[in-house]
């Protein structure tokens, strides 16, 4: 999708970190990636590879979970993300959007998008940022007086989504957008992302199941396998890649394959790893 | 208007004002509740401590005398001085701030995550700990508490009443305790500020957010830690007034502590998470209690008051256990 062919400025480089949770469970086993400045950047990868966790190690929400990091070094413009609180890293410009939308249920749409502001101030302002987050969800202004938990699954997103654009982000770690949505209504917010990317210049790591639409709309990418990154490279390369073509697309050179045909699948991607 | 009627619309008034007091303390339970999810046993003895911070600081008591006059063998007691009852409420507050504080640095931070129960746990066992340091450091005699608020019956009332008998020469007017009276405005402007602080302000907002949803609260850049702070400042503010009122009352000793107890049924029945429920049930269960002693009462020995208002929440706790205006629980599939 974009011509990547000048060097680009990284905004955030994880290098060879590592998770444990409770102490105990390993779960990440050296995960490094680097994230251009305002491209968007697709993490992907099956349950459990990780990709939640890499998020929330950038946005330090694992320490809530009882997780740590404890090895390897998260440098976002050339500050250290690691043992940060979550509001500090938040005021710094990278916030998450996680997994499941987590809206607040009884608060309304716009008391929804107006938290997002806290690390704001200024009432012009966060009445400005209003307004822009309005543009690119115009449903979610004829909704902003309903209580978010009894908005749609699709709502919920454009409201988690565009909570996080108030707070005037760097960059936004979007975790899973098109979980539990009808195939039409992902595009719809990938087309969004696609243009807060563009007209906002706000940089995006996503972390996707979905690996066909986040391709798409991704200008590079990261495949994620139980903690360890198998493979990376332009979007346009990995789509093109006949490996990821049959492990993720479910495609081969001889077209859609049934699932049967997978079972070689472990003992061929162990070269990838 | 008949005698009954009229002894009857005395009784409800009355009811009323005992209810906005239920309700004051209902309301402390309730902030914290919302914001944090744990019921907070110490509620009491927040009103207990406050009200025993506020007499020593009027009459310049020194804290930890007793433990200090054993230590190091000196005899001092009081700095000498009276201080203003307004600049004492305020100084009050800054210790309750710093209550708070302490309570969320050296307990509740480490129990980030923890099941309800032992956050429940945790706050039995900060009741005790804050009655037993409130009697090192201001003794535990039965204290007088004097802020200037009026006491006694209103005879203006009871004057201006006295024309609804038409005639009736048992009538003298309604009687209506002043303290009763002063109390309910005050109530009822704290319970007003405190919705609004609740839904118009910044924090307010944030103190909503982190009640629905920790980890999105954390991932928008709210802090916890700050919100709960907050949470409980204001819970000690609400638990000051309470024992400001009930302490002019009756004195400043160990009961204050146990005017928590009448905040459950409250709680009961108008819902846990819920700012005008707590309000509403405390009306409901005042004017209740009052209106079933003065009718059924007489009836069955009198002493009704004691269990009343635990039996209706009983009833309406099978019914609609969320509490007359409690959260409806939001489940979409």
């Amino acid at each position: 999708m974009l011509q990547v062919a000048q060097p680009q400025e990284t905004l955030l480089e994880v290098n060879n970190i590592e998770v444990i949770y409770n102490h105990v469970i390993l779960v990440l086993k050296g995960v490094s990636l680097s994230v251009p400045k305002g491209g968007i950047t697709a993490l992907l990868g099956g349950n459990g590879a990780g990709k939640t966790t890499t998020l929330k190690a950038i946005s330090g929400l694992l320490k809530s979970e009882r997780g740590e990091v404890t090895k390897g070094t998260i440098t976002y413009q050339g500050k250290n993300l690691i043992g940060a609180d979550p509001a500090g890293i938040v005021r710094s410009g990278v916030i998450q959007v996680m997994e499941g939308r987590h809206c607040f249920e009884h608060l309304t749409v716009e008391e929804n998008l107006l938290t997002g502001a806290y690390t704001q101030a200024g009432a012009k302002q966060i009445a400005d940022d209003l307004e822009m987050v309005y543009n690119y969800f115009p449903r979610l202004k004829e909704r902003r007086r309903s209580q978010a938990g009894y908005t749609s699954g699709g709502e919920q997103q454009m409201v988690a989504i565009g909570r996080a654009l108030m707070s005037r982000p760097e960059m936004i770690l979007l975790d899973e957008p098109s979980m539990g949505l009808a195939p039409q209504l992902v595009e719809q917010i990938f087309e969004i992302v696609k243009s807060v990317n563009e007209n906002e210049g706000v940089t995006f790591l996503l972390a996707e199941q979905n690996t066909s639409v986040a391709l798409r709309y991704a200008h590079s990418g990261y495949i994620l396998e139980s903690g360890r990154v198998v493979m990376d490279g332009l979007a346009a390369d990995l789509r093109e890649n006949p490996d990821v073509k049959e492990f993720y697309l479910g495609m081969s050179d001889d077209g859609r394959k049934s699932f049967r045909d997978v079972r070689s699948y472990r003992r061929r991607k162990r070269w990838l790893a | 208007m008949p005698e009954s009627l009229l002894y009857g619309t005395e009784v409800v008034l009355n009811g009323l004002m005992a209810g906005v007091l239920y309700a004051l303390v209902a309301l402390g339970f309730v902030l914290i509740y919302k914001a944090s999810g744990i019921f907070n046993y110490a509620q009491g003895v927040l009103s207990l401590f406050a009200a025993m911070t506020l007499v020593g600081i009027m009459n310049g008591q020194i804290p930890f005398a007793h433990l200090i006059n054993a230590a190091l063998g000196t005899e001092i007691h009081h700095f000498g001085w009276h201080i203003n009852a307004l600049v004492a409420i305020l100084l009050t507050m800054v210790v309750m701030v710093g209550v708070a504080w302490c309570v969320q640095r050296f307990v509740f931070r480490h129990l980030i995550g923890q099941e309800p129960i032992i956050l429940f746990m945790a706050t039995i066992g900060l009741a005790y700990f804050l009655e037993g340091l409130g009697d090192i450091m201001w003794g535990s005699d039965i204290k007088k508490l004097d802020v200037g608020l009026p006491q006694g019956g209103s005879l203006w009332i009871e004057e201006n009443t006295q024309w609804l008998g038409f005639g009736n020469e048992n009538f003298y007017g309604f009687f209506l305790d002043r303290l009763d009276l002063i109390a309910t405005v005050i109530a009822a402007l704290l319970v007003i500020a405190l919705v609004a602080v609740s839904q118009y302000t910044k924090h307010g907002r944030a103190m909503r957010a982190v009640a629905d949803d920790h980890q999105a609260a954390l991932s928008v850049g709210i802090s916890l830690n700050f919100i709960w702070v907050f949470v409980w400042s204001i819970a000690g503010f609400v638990a000051l007034v309470a024992g400001i009122i009930w302490g002019a009352k009756s004195g400043v000793q160990f009961s204050l502590s146990l005017i928590a107890l009448k905040a459950l049924p409250v709680l009961m029945l108008g819902g846990f998470t819920s700012i005008p429920g707590a309000i509403i049930g405390g009306l409901i269960i005042g004017v209740g209690e009052k209106l079933f002693e003065f009718t059924v009462g007489p009836l069955v020995g009198g002493a009704t008051e004691n269990w009343f208002a635990y039996v209706l929440a009983l009833i309406f706790l099978v019914f609609r256990p969320q509490g007359l205006m409690g959260e409806k629980i939001i489940e979409r599939v």
